[in-house]
């Protein structure tokens, strides 16, 4: 018998399971119309490969995914591509998206698909592939693309592999049923996943309500090393954080992944779908929905084609909508109402639960909080949920961070218990939008900041700049103007042209001496030098230390006699080059090792990298207010717009400045490179 | 037809605020019935008496206030605080101490302060503490005889009368001190057995007294295991008075032994009924340790070296204060935090 743990806090709601348990899996048919959306998952929407009126075929990939983190999608049956366009989603929000819309034909006809017996003949990166293009995200709730999941972590190997099939949520029973009926393929897909990971354990934890689920799991484990492990009936014992405490005793830390603890989640329904995309090359396409609730008629589980209409599927059921009736896509605890029955099942939705207020009575007024400290006890991340509820209601956000208000994970065990009936939940999700805004607010001050200092220095830089060159041409027009004053003074005669000229290289080497004195004090004066400043010197020193060279090989075919002097020159300019390498080498900020030759090069890279780092946390705030705060979302996508507007502008602007201070350089060295041109 | 929107979780527990508080309510009753056999009908009739009043008031205030009565009355924390404070009054105190105290609980303490759930001391114990140091005399010179020692008690007209102020008899005939306040006086100039003697003291510890104590620790362990409240604050706060009591008093010819503190006064309602009333003690179950363990403490001081006989009000006020500075230091560790307290990402 395994080691159980218990986490602190949970609660035994009514579990209403036996709704829907109680018979097989029916399969749900294909309606006249599928609504594919291209994003069913966190990361970046799919791209459609197909365009209105093109035939599909079931299993044929639709669009492609985007990026690192993406999966794609598959046409869910056979039939015409009619429409891709904006249409009802499952969110809370109620919003949009893209979606592709096929009329089905009927027919189911699947495309080829590419099967493999042995998936031990493969490698591990290959198969990671086919789960990548297999359109496989996580079905348990978040819908996190798998293949990225699955990646080996960064630095810690993964020791346990958890298959989540606690299914804690009430009314729910996709899994149960799932583990009952496929078992098979559940104990196979995880087995491809243990190829890939190699961890040290593999465990399925079924909540102990489950007992059929539990027996028809290990039988089909018993000659496996995948361990069935029973845990006891607590919601949310399937919460991640929650069934790996239960499972190790150990906690994740807040801000972490459980595979830093070298530990990963994954769901039952996950299992089987990598297992049927490995083996018979099926794409994810269907899924077992709940359909639950007493509104319902014939509740059960069936297999829903990706893309189904939640309405035609409720009709199906048996299912006309009462007075006061409710649509949850998910369970009662952390489920979200529908508003909209035309929206399609997606590959997350686990439950579609039908009841009126008489199921699932309405919240009472709420009353004020007697701080009893039910919550507290009831509190699966052992916060204060009553002082997060102050916090929250009194907007003291900063407050509501320190009591750990982000490791909440909203599994709204609190506001069940709360015998004062506030909803609590509520309350902490518009602080966690509250304070996702002031970061945003916040980061785009600062950026504003920095990019004002930056190019407030930069001005000031380039006037000195200026300035320096003027005095520079000033002098080398005076020393010219006396050495043409000495021409006219003398025979207009090919070798006195030659002296003037070698005059005039004179010149230039002067200069150079010049700006190399006049660097030297620069440096010696704005003690401390910043590190900037010197990379950019020495860019400029690098440019002109080129231009020298290609000078000296020119004149080397065309003008041997000038060879010596622009060797020097170019000497010089080298001698000036190194030192403000070696100064670039010795500054104390150059800690990084950077290697001198490419400051440019490294600093436009950190500009960009630096550009897409916020992109990316604007996004993923977008996405969380999406999951967290759909009254928000649409405020926050136009302000994501903006700022990715914004974050474009700022990063053309810093790429524009340092080309152009690179091109104003060059064009005043170009002086420089003309007046010795003009010599030959 | 249109569909219901809102955020889940969609599904409540059963308790509501209502049951808590009829729940406490109604575990108050063996305790008020052992009194009322012990004591006589004094204190029954103080509790109906400042429950009538706490209602008007309550109705009165809200109504002031313009938030709905009905509503709000409900809840039964007024009710609460009415029960609690009259099984706290001495069973023969005149009907308008407990109409202060009540009137000031309830309007001053628990409205003024903000209402339901914001106030900061327990309005039942400042009520209390109120009437105590602006009517000592009243508040020490009605405590009822226990009725084992009465020839014929008084009947219910009788102590009607004597407490709405038309005494048919002299009460003088129907009080005597409490064990807790004998025992200290007392012990100054007498050894134990001589104290323990007296028939104040009974058989046991403190006649009536212990068996009043007894009803209220079975009544309390019944709401810990109803899961109204936690085992933290009362069991702490005994904790505390035992051993207090052992260390300081274990000569018990010159302080008040163990036994007498536990099954005397009203330590047992203070442990149960009053240090856990949730609005205004410590929130985590570390913090309630603490909260309770206080209470403990300050109630052997000022029981021992103070000027009052019992000291659950004024331990409670001292406590309620300290609450809020508890909560900010026996955070719990939440869940994926190595340390305790305050977030460390905090910058
Ligand atoms: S459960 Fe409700 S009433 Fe009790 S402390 Fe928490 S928020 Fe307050
Ligand atoms: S919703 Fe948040 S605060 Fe409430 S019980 Fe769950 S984790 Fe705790």
């Amino acid at each position: 018998m395994r080691k159980l743990w218990q986490f602190h806090g949970g609660i035994h709601p009514d579990e209403r399971k036996s709704l829907s348990n109680q018979s097989p899996i029916t399969q749900a048919g294909i309606p006249e119309k599928l609504y594919i959306p291209l994003q069913q998952h966190i990361g970046a929407p799919a791209k459609a490969l197909v365009s209105i009126g093109d035939t599909v075929l079931k299993g044929q990939k639709i669009a492609e995914a985007q990026g690192k983190i993406s999966v794609s999608i598959h046409a869910s049956s056979s039939g015409k591509v009619v429409d891709i366009s904006n249409h009802p989603v499952p969110h809370p929000s109620g919003m949009l998206d893209l979606c592709i819309v096929i009329e089905t034909d009927g027919k189911d006809r699947w495309c080829e698909l590419e099967t493999c017996d042995d998936y031990s003949t493969l490698q591990p990166a290959q198969l990671l592939e086919k789960i990548r293009f297999a359109g496989i995200a996580g079905m348990g709730g978040a819908g996190f693309p798998t293949e990225v999941k699955l990646h080996p972590p960064r630095q810690s190997k993964v020791n346990t592999l958890i298959l989540n099939g606690a299914e804690c949520e009430p009314y729910i029973t996709s899994d149960d049923v799932l583990m009952r009926e496929r078992a098979q393929e559940i104990i196979l897909g995880m087995e491809i996943m243990a190829y890939i990971l190699e961890p040290g354990e593999c465990i399925i934890a079924v909540e102990d309500n489950k007992p059929e689920a539990i027996a028809a799991l290990k039988t089909a484990a018993a000659l496996t090393r995948i361990e069935i492990v029973t845990i006891p009936t607590k919601y949310p014992s399937g919460g991640e954080k929650q069934l790996i405490k239960i499972l190790t005793g150990k906690e994740v830390p807040s801000g972490h992944i459980p595979a830093d603890i070298g530990v990963m989640c994954q769901n039952v329904a996950t299992a089987r779908a990598v297992y049927r995309a490995i083996r018979f090359g099926e794409p994810l396409i269907s899924r077992i929905t709940t359909l639950t609730g007493l509104q319902v008629q014939q509740p059960g589980n069936t297999e829903v084609l990706i893309g189904t209409p939640v309405r035609w599927l409720l009709e199906k059921a048996g299912y006309a909508a009462r007075k006061q009736s409710r649509v949850i896509m998910g369970g009662p605890m952390m489920g979200f109402t529908l508003g909209n029955l035309d929206v399609p099942v997606v590959k997350t939705t686990n439950c579609l639960l039908a009841a009126d207020a008489k199921e699932l009575p309405l919240p009472p007024p709420a009353q004020a909080c007697i701080r009893c400290g039910m919550c507290e006890q009831a509190c699966p991340a052992d916060l204060l949920p009553q002082q997060l509820y102050w916090f929250s209601r009194a907007e003291e956000f900063e407050k509501a961070e320190q009591h750990h208000l982000a490791d909440c994970i909203e599994c709204g065990a609190c506001s069940f218990v709360c015998p004062s009936a506030i909803p609590l939940v509520q309350h902490y999700r518009y602080a966690k939008g509250k304070i996702r805004e002031q970061k945003l607010e916040q980061e785009k001050s600062n950026n504003a900041r920095l990019r004002f200092e930056s190019r407030q220095a930069r001005i000031e830089r380039e006037a000195a700049e200026k300035e320096a060159k003027r005095k520079e041409r000033a002098e080398a027009a005076a020393l010219a103007q006396a050495a043409k004053r000495a021409e006219s003074a003398t025979d207009a005669s090919e070798p006195a042209s030659r002296e003037d000229k070698s005059a005039l290289v004179q010149a230039a080497l002067r200069r150079v001496e010049a700006k190399q004195n006049q660097q030297a004090i620069a440096n010696g004066s704005a003690e401390p030098v910043d590190i900037e400043t010197l990379k950019k010197k020495l860019l400029r020193a690098q440019d002109k230390f080129e231009k020298m060279t290609a000078a000296l090989d020119s004149a080397r075919t065309s003008e041997p006699d000038r060879v010596d002097a622009l060797a020097k020159a170019t000497q010089a300019s080298r001698e000036a080059l190194e030192k403000l390498k070696a100064e670039l080498l010795a500054h104390p900020q150059n800690n990084e090792g950077s290697t001198p030759e490419g400051p440019a090069l490294e600093e436009l890279e950190s500009n960009l990298s630096k550009a897409q780092g916020k992109l990316a946390l604007m996004l993923k705030t977008l996405e969380d207010a999406r999951i967290n705060k759909p009254e928000t979302v649409e405020k926050l996508e136009r302000a994501v717009e903006k700022n990715q507007e914004r974050v474009d502008a700022a990063k053309h602007a810093l790429e524009h400045a340092l080309s152009s201070s690179r091109t104003s350089e060059a064009s005043s060295d170009k002086n420089d490179t003309t007046a010795v041109k003009d010599i030959t | 037809m249109t569909l219901l929107r809102i955020t889940s979780p969609h599904t409540q527990g059963a308790q509501r605020t209502a049951n808590v508080m009829r729940t406490v309510i109604l575990a108050t009753l063996p305790g008020l019935g052992v009194i009322t056999y012990f004591f006589g009908w004094g204190t029954f009739i103080n509790v109906i008496w400042c429950s009538i009043c706490a209602v008007a008031f309550e109705s009165l205030v809200l109504g002031l206030r313009h938030q709905p009565v009905g509503f709000f009355l409900k809840d039964y924390s007024a009710l609460v605080t009415a029960v609690l404070l009259g099984l706290s009054l001495p069973p023969l105190a005149p009907w308008w101490v407990s109409l202060v105290a009540i009137g000031f609980a309830i309007v001053v303490a628990k409205h003024l302060y903000g209402g339901m759930g914001y106030n900061p001391f327990n309005p039942a114990m400042v009520g209390f503490a109120l009437v105590l140091v602006s009517f000592p005399l009243e508040m020490t010179t009605n405590w009822a005889t226990p009725s084992p020692l009465l020839q014929d008690p008084l009947t219910f007209t009788q102590t009607l009368s004597t407490i709405f102020g038309t005494p048919s008899v002299a009460v003088d005939a129907y009080t005597m001190a409490t064990p807790l306040d004998v025992y200290k006086h007392e012990i100054s100039h007498n050894t134990a057995v001589v104290v323990t003697a007296k028939p104040v003291f009974g058989n046991f510890v403190a006649l009536g007294w212990e068996w009043v104590n007894a009803a209220f620790l079975l009544s309390g362990v019944f709401l810990i295991w109803k899961r109204i409240f936690t085992w933290h604050t009362p069991v702490s706060m005994l904790v505390a008075l035992t051993v207090m009591s052992i260390v300081f008093g274990w000569d018990a010819d010159r302080y008040t032994p163990p036994l007498l503190h536990l099954y005397a006064g009203a330590t047992m309602l203070g442990a149960f009924f009053i240090a856990t009333d949730p609005v205004t003690s410590a929130v985590s179950n570390r913090g309630k340790l603490f909260y309770g363990a206080g209470i403990g403490i300050l109630v052997y001081i000022i029981r021992t070296w103070g000027s009052y006989p019992d000291a659950i009000a004024f331990s409670v006020l001292l406590m309620n204060f300290a609450a809020p500075f508890i909560d900010f230091y026996t955070q719990p560790r939440a869940y994926g935090h190595a340390k305790a307290g305050r977030s460390e990402s905090e910058g």
